[in-house]
């Protein structure tokens, strides 16, 4: 195959979610999902630039034992790739300067955000605006919820996408951050392309359980400028065959397709149309 | 020095952590304060420049969003009683571990020996409260005294230039390791003080054949020849009483039973294990033939069976009871991560796909006295599920299914039953995946976590009654991280073919671990003074039999060596070559070069005394309660329905990720609103294939009041019947025993021993009876014999329980099936007969009587039952499908309507009753092997000619209104009740818990 597209999916030290991260990069078409440990990454053997989608999957960092994602953000900081003089995060620098994709789910996403890659309003990567908490109620919860796509905003993935359904599984996911103005930007560049919503998926909602953990503006994911970095605390890869559903035994319309492969199938198209 | 990092919430930031712990606070102990703050402290003891300690600060210790952070200063105002929180020298500190970590990273220097962090929390409390409600909050709700201290600090009190004054919990007064022997040619009195005194829980007959082992001559002769004398070192003699354990060895279940029936018929019994467990497996696998779908049994950490050509499944079920009651959170959580290893540690190695649990409490909301040391069973339901939260969550493992038995005899000791299943290759290159065996000549590497004092006489600890003087050393905090990184290195190595065998290290730790190893050699020669020790001042025998968690022990071929050590230490694993195994024969424990134990094998594993053990069956024969039939019987089946036995656990299944993996096909909450109870769970382990495994459990200790024979059948019957609900197959099905009981052994202690073990015989015949005629074969299973609580006259003793857990297969996940009603029009059928069986059951309870009619089970009927709606599932001919418990059919209907979010329409004149029947025994009697289908009209005659011949009625339909109505036995309305309430009433027990 001339042209392939290729997925990696960074595994180890508490990650969890790799294995149906990559499954559902080879559903959407990706023709490579790697599985790689970091190991693998800090002794050089394997090279993130050879990728054109790097997949930061749920789990728990180090356990979350500094707040989630924290400890996991401080060791691709500081990390060295054997052989160069790069740091882990260099390297995930120069991938998103290359233009490619990067997704993180729950635990991936409160990485991507601690480590000032999300929002990064006008590419200022590196500083941390917005955080991901406690939820409100104080407890890890593993629920499903209704999501309202905003059409408007740049991100990539959920392009022509109006709403979904999906899991949360987390017990910090409750977004804020640490000015107004960053909200506004959010707001105005359209950064939030997922809100927690009602059944019907039409408005953002603050009430629990709807919105399961109290984010501010119902903020369920966040995207980047380019669209091409997203983050988000509900599971895409969660939903990917219908019997993931809650309800497939009384739905029997459902689609085989689940609506979290819509999102992996976005990347990779984006991949072979830009990136190939 | 030390520096001290305080991190806390910024002031517009919500604390949910502590507003969580104010509600407790008032939940627990009824004191109502104005608000709780709560700051995280770093103790960092190395030695670091003052910008490398601001870095971290700054880093990865603090977020920049919402928190603040201050360095050798305090952080708190606004309190009016500030309360420090850490842990005691040497106890398991995670979040300490992750800090110190982290700033190796920071700084890129590794810490030295003896540098650490040590984390702790201060409470900052506002309202009023005097000093004695401070303490009480610290000593009864938010410190455990076992494994942590605290310190009390008034606003009044506390300095604000420099606040709470450092403590370091640094293990000290080390004394230097020393091999000692203990001189055991002294009366019997003497050898039973020695094992008194020496926490090694061996009787007297027990003491003696050790006495008598080390008088032969040969033995002496043997011993010389490594420099011992005629003495026992200390750690022989841990040795010995770790393997021979009631833990480890079974005492119990390989006992000489004598057992007498009410008839006074005399029955010796040489092994329960053996007589029936043993036995009925064998002879199903003879029965079935080709149809065997078992591997590997009661050999290896767990059981394993078929899955497909190239899978097989492996499952095991543990209880972590004792140390659960002493520490509810460390002690669950150590539970779960602790039967991890044991699927993990079977044949070469298999990957995790879920956990189960399931907890026995007393009632939360207990309000009558507690016997001293005991935790109140608030604190345990709250602890024992955090634990079990953090353990499987933080292990990518869903958790997807379990349930919660409250009886207040569980006060005495909680049950905290956890088990995991996994996936394993058939083939490991070339070779049978559930086959192991260590080879002369193999290295012993010891892989994951290091040794501390942690859970020192753990394994002696639970084979005995919790008194005044438990340890606290017998407590462990398990550390799921470090698990996961060495889980991730070992599937890899496995892969490679780095190992011929492995297994965990739990109860007795090494001595265990490589002792049982070495069965397969013949022997082995282990170098204690190389394991990697947590901190100094562990005694050598200390090492040997330290419980410390997370690790890993396994046979490595020297050829292999090299590349295996240079993985781990890539994968930042750490592993330790201790030795050797050998054919010597003996097991061989050197320190230093000194040796330590030489113990013959074939003594330590096949030396211990068989016990003899008296049974004395008497049925118990209680008064036939005098309950007239209830007014209405709307508000007895929302009372029911409010039982805790029977209402809604879903805040707790919430807790757990029950879907990681993305496997969970049926998931613990079903139904239109996922907030329906379902009856099982069904996996799809492999993400690109339909097929599924099918999990399930049955436990009813109630039933024991009555007979255990009873309990056992009923347990069985509903972990079957589970099963089949959802669509588990059948004829592709295994099951796991695991005994809790209380103390069966005739003693001063226990003068009701021959009843108790008697309670044993029969649960193990009626094991041997339903097994065998459902063709379920015992895989694996675990027994824990002593859960009575003992401190000064107070005696409490819980029921006779066993879980009976259930796993097998269903070839395609897409036929399985969910309980809730489906579609207004289906017809609603009951398969089996209701008989007057109230006895033990949660009607009678629910007016605090027990009856005498306890459920018969029909084995014969209810097989035949199972296999015909399995083929009505492959046929497509069932929309629902749920079993009758706890509350009978009353509650079973309120269920599957509620959370189909559809009504019932029920003709109680159409039910198949046996005898005359009361309306209200109708309704709530437990009779067994009951299900009921809703079945689409159209599916009627086929699915009625399928049961012809069998007890099959249809009873009703569902209906569009959102209300369950009932016709009496007369024709008259009995029930006329909104879903609404039913749920509602289902729902508020629990629902804020």
């Amino acid at each position: 195959m001339a042209k392939s597209v290729r997925a990696i999916v960074i595994a180890g030290n508490g990650t969890n979610c790799e294995r149906e991260v990559a499954f559902a990069c080879l559903s959407a078409g990706a023709n490579v999902a790697d599985i790689v440990h970091i190991a693998e990454l800090i002794s050089g053997r394997i090279q993130l630039k050879d990728y054109h989608f790097l997949n930061l999957a749920g789990g728990f960092l180090d356990g979350d034992d500094l707040g989630s994602a924290k400890a996991g953000a401080n060791r691709l900081t500081y990390a060295k790739v054997h052989g160069s003089h790069n740091t882990l995060r260099n390297e995930i620098e120069q991938f998103i300067a290359d233009g490619k994709l990067v997704m993180g789910v729950c635990n991936g996403f409160q990485l991507m955000v601690k480590m000032g890659l999300l929002p990064a309003v006008g590419g200022s990567f590196g500083e941390q605006t917005s955080s991901l908490t406690f939820n409100d109620r104080g407890r890890f919860e593993d629920r499903w919820c209704y999501l309202k796509v905003d059409s408007d905003s740049p991100c990539i993935y959920t392009k022509g996408l109006e709403s979904l359904y999906l899991p949360v599984r987390h017990g910090e996911g409750k977004f804020v951050v640490d000015r107004t103005e960053t909200l506004s930007q959010i707001r105005s560049l359209h950064l939030a392309p997922v809100h927690y919503s009602n059944a019907e998926c039409q408005e953002p909602v603050m009430e629990y359980p709807l919105n399961p953990n109290g984010s501010l503006d119902a903020i369920a994911g966040i995207c980047d400028e380019t669209g091409r970095l997203f983050g988000l605390m509900p599971h895409p890869e969660a939903y990917i065959h219908r019997t993931h559903h809650p309800r497939w035994t009384r739905e029997p319309d459902l689609p085989e397709e689940g609506m979290g492969l819509w999102l992996y199938q976005n990347a990779v198209a984006f991949i072979r149309n830009e990136l190939l | 020095m030390a520096w001290r990092i305080l991190v806390g919430l910024k002031k517009h930031i919500k604390d949910a952590r502590g507003e969580r712990v104010k509600r407790n606070i008032a939940d627990h102990l009824g004191i109502h304060l104005t608000s709780v703050k709560t700051i995280d402290v770093y103790t960092v003891d190395a030695v670091l420049s003052e910008s490398d300690v601001h870095r971290a600060a700054q880093g990865p210790f603090s977020d920049p969003v919402i928190q603040n952070y201050a360095i050798n200063n305090p952080l708190a105002e606004d309190f009016d009683v500030i309360i420090e929180v850490g842990y005691r020298p040497g106890v398991t500190d995670n979040v300490g571990r992750t800090a110190r970590e982290a700033i190796e990273y920071l700084t890129g220097r590794k810490f030295a020996q003896g540098e650490a962090v040590y984390t702790s929390v201060q409470y900052l409390l506002s309202g009023q409260i005097s000093t004695h409600d401070a303490e009480r909050i610290a000593r009864d709700f938010l410190a455990n005294e076992l494994i942590q201290h605290w310190t009390v600090v008034s606003k009044s009190k506390f300095d604000f230039n420099r606040g709470i004054a450092v403590s370091i919990p640094r293990v000290t007064g080390a004394t230097p390791p020393e091999i000692k022997t203990v001189d055991i040619e002294v009366s019997d009195d003497e050898l039973l003080e020695i094992s008194r005194k020496g926490m090694l829980a061996l009787n007297l007959e027990e003491m003696r054949s050790i006495q008598n082992y080390f008088r032969q001559d040969n033995v002496k002769a043997a011993r010389k020849e490594v420099g011992l004398g005629a003495k026992p070192t200390d750690a022989e003699l841990e040795a010995l009483a770790q393997t021979w354990s009631e833990h480890c060895k079974h005492k119990i279940f390989a006992a000489q039973i004598e057992y007498q029936d009410e008839q006074g018929n005399l029955q010796i019994i040489n092994s329960l294990f053996k007589s029936f467990i043993v036995q009925v497996t064998a002879d199903i696998r003879t029965l079935r033939e080709q149809q065997d779908i078992c591997l590997s049994v009661f050999k290896d950490n767990a059981g394993v069976i078929r899955f497909n050509d190239d899978w097989s499944l492996v499952f095991k079920v543990e209880t972590h009871n004792s140390p659960s009651a002493l520490d509810p959170y460390g002690g669950a959580l150590t539970g779960i991560v602790g039967v991890n290893r044991d699927p993990f540690g079977t044949g070469l190695g298999a990957r995790l796909i879920f956990n189960t649990d399931v907890f026995c409490f007393a009632s939360p909301f207990y309000n009558k006295p507690l016997p001293p040391r005991l935790l109140h069973p608030r604190r345990i339901f709250e602890g024992v599920v955090e634990g079990v939260e953090h353990g499987g969550n933080k292990s990518g493992v869903p958790t997807v299914n379990g349930s919660i038995v409250f009886d207040d005899r569980f006060a005495g000791k909680p049950l905290v039953y956890c088990g995991t299943a996994a996936l394993m290759p058939r083939l490991v290159n070339g070779q049978p995946g559930h086959e192991k065996r260590a080879r002369v000549k193999d290295r012993i590497v010891m892989v994951g976590g290091r040794i501390g004092k942690d859970g020192i006489h753990g394994a002696t600890f639970s084979s005995e009654e919790l008194h005044e003087g438990s340890p606290v050393t017998a407590v462990q905090i398990g550390d799921p991280i470090t698990q996961k990184r060495m889980f991730d290195f070992l599937l890899i190595a496995r892969d490679r073919g780095l190992y011929n065998a492995i297994t965990d290290n739990g109860a007795g730790g090494l001595s265990s671990s490589v002792g049982e190893m070495a069965e397969d050699t013949g022997g082995f020669e282990m170098h204690l003074d190389r394991a990697p020790l947590k901190y100094k001042g562990l005694q050598p025998w200390e090492i040997l039999i330290s419980e410390a968690q997370e690790r890993m022990t396994l046979a490595v071929p020297p050829k292999k060596l090299l590349e295996f050590m240079k993985l781990a230490d890539e994968m930042g694993v750490e592993a330790t070559d201790l030795g050797e195994f050998t054919a010597s024969g003996y097991f061989h424990c050197l320190y230093e070069k000194k040796t330590l134990t030489y113990l013959s094998m074939d003594f330590l594993h096949n030396g211990v005394p068989q016990m003899v053990i008296p049974a004395k069956w008497t049925p118990p024969n209680y008064a036939d309660p005098d309950v007239s039939v209830p007014q209405d019987l709307s508000k007895t089946l929302e009372k029911l329905l409010g039982r805790l036995n029977v209402c809604s656990k879903e805040s707790v299944v919430r807790r757990y990720d029950h879907e990681v993996q993305a496997g969970t096909v049926i998931k613990p909450l079903v139904g239109i609103a996922n907030d329906g109870p379902s009856d099982a769970a069904v996996i799809r382990p492999l993400l690109d294939s339909f097929e599924g495994v099918v999990v399930s459990h049955g436990i009813c200790p109630r039933y024991s009041d009555i007979d255990t024979y009873h309990m056992m059948a009923n347990a069985i019957d509903e972990g079957l019947r589970n099963y089949v609900s959802v669509g588990g197959d059948v004829s592709h099905v295994a099951g796991l025993d695991n005994f809790c009981w209380c103390d069966p052994v005739l003693s001063e202690k226990t003068p009701d021993g021959p009843y108790k073990a008697a309670q044993l015989v029969r649960a193990n015949q009626a094991l041997y009876d339903y097994c065998l005629a459902y063709e379920i074969p015992l895989i694996s299973g675990k027994d824990s014999m002593k859960n009575d609580y003992m401190v000064g006259e107070t005696k409490i003793s819980i029921p006779p329980t066993v879980l009976f857990s259930v796993i097998g297969k269903i070839n395609d996940v897409r036929q399985s099936i969910s309980m809730d009603v489906k579609q207004p029009g289906d017809l609603l059928y009951l398969l089996g007969l209701t008989r007057d069986e109230l006895g033990g059951s949660e009607y009678f309870a629910m007016f605090g009587e027990i009856g005498n009619s306890v459920p018969r089970v029909d084995a014969p009927t209810a097989i035949k039952r199972y296999r015909t709606i399995n083929r009505a599932q492959l046929l497509g001919l069932v929309a629902s499908c749920h079993d009758l418990s706890e509350g009978g059919l009353g509650v079973a209907l309120a269920e599957i309507a509620f959370a189909g979010g559809l009504g019932l329409k029920v003709d109680l004149r159409n039910v198949d009753i046996e005898g005359p029947l009361r309306v209200d025994h109708l309704l709530f009697s437990e009779s067994a092997s009951r299900l009921l289908v809703t079945v689409s009209p159209r599916n009627r005659s086929s699915f009625e000619a399928l049961f012809e011949s069998q007890s099959c009625c249809c009873i009703g339909s569902v209906i569009a209104d959102k209300q369950l109505d009932v016709i009496g036995l007369n024709g008259e309305t009995l029930m006329s009740s909104q879903l609404a309430d039913l749920k509602e009433a289902w729902q508020r027990p629990l629902r804020e818990l």
